[in-house]
């Protein structure tokens, strides 16, 4: 199944790229994706398989505005830090938990934030996230973690989980 | 009209990525340079090619708006993984945070992985683990 899977990205990816219904172009990329999916099938995600549920779709959709907005507010944020003459910055890692169980869950909130505002996932463990975080403003542990990993966690568990 | 909207969409990118630039000079250290590099340069870089897609919708050959929209998510995937890279190799192979920093939660899992890798031998092994 999830050779399939890899298969049939691999195809899209190139069918996409090359963006023409040409013979040759579909017969290249059957044999090649044919090869690259023999070849990683073994490492592609076991839980892409969930994407064929269409509301997890749904849901992504959701997320991708949702996301992209809080991506522009990091960089007025990063921007304002950098051009302000006093570079007011306080950083420090700080750990945070998470509730995401799923791997790919974990790794898009890792990537999430190290987009967003202010923050930078440096290592995970377990439910445990290790953030550089630019400003840090507070000292309690659960607020932090509503800070950082509250604003996508509901989101991303109805997408990954 | 969406000649003009695709121009200062990738105006604005610029300007995202000339303040990456200026943050990776005035920033401390590494850490924060990599927040600054990876956060401004992403969203810059995406712009810029979210007006090359739009500028190309109008064009005949529609194919580069499709390949410029793809580049775009495979720059939003890789980038932050390559942050987080950098951060984590720079923090185990023992480059200190900025003086001024509050605080430094890793130190003692960076301590714990070091162990790992020099009972076990093999970073590959780590990696998988933690991955």
């Amino acid at each position: 199944m999830r050779w399939l899977l890899c298969l049939v990205t691999v195809f899209a990816v190139w069918m996409l790229l090359f963006w023409s219904v040409d013979p040759w172009v579909i017969g290249s990329g059957a044999f090649f994706s044919l090869i690259i999916g023999s070849l990683l099938g073994a490492v592609f995600p076991e839980e892409m398989q969930m994407f064929l549920n269409p509301r997890r779709w749904l849901f992504f959709a959701l997320y991708l505005p949702y996301f992209f907005f809080y991506c522009l507010r990091a960089n007025v944020d990063v921007m304002f830090r950098v051009i302000h003459p006093d570079v007011p910055i306080r950083p420090g890692i700080v750990k945070v938990r998470t509730t995401l169980t799923s791997s790919m869950g974990k790794t898009f909130l890792a990537n999430s934030i190290t987009l967003t505002p202010g923050t930078l996932t440096v290592d995970i463990h377990g439910q445990d996230l290790y953030i550089h975080w630019i400003n840090i403003d507070t000292d309690d542990a659960q607020k932090r973690s509503a800070e950082i990993c509250g604003r996508f966690e509901p989101l991303l568990k109805r997408i990954f989980e | 009209m969406l000649e003009q909207i695709a121009m200062w969409i990738m105006g604005v990118g610029l300007a995202f990525d000339l303040f990456g630039c200026i943050g990776l000079v005035r920033l401390p250290d590494v850490y924060n340079r990599a927040q600054a590099a990876t956060k401004c340069v992403t969203l810059g870089t995406c712009m810029i090619l979210l007006g090359v897609a739009l500028r190309a919708f109008g064009a005949p050959d529609g194919a580069m708006a499709v390949k410029a929209l793809l580049c775009a998510a495979f720059v939003l995937l890789t980038s932050p993984v390559a942050a987080h890279a950098v951060c984590r190799g720079a923090y185990l192979s023992g480059v200190k945070l900025w003086e001024g920093s509050v605080e430094d939660s890793f130190s003692e899992r960076a301590e714990e992985i070091r162990q790992e890798q020099t009972t076990e031998g093999s970073v590959d092994r780590e990696e998988t683990e933690t991955a």
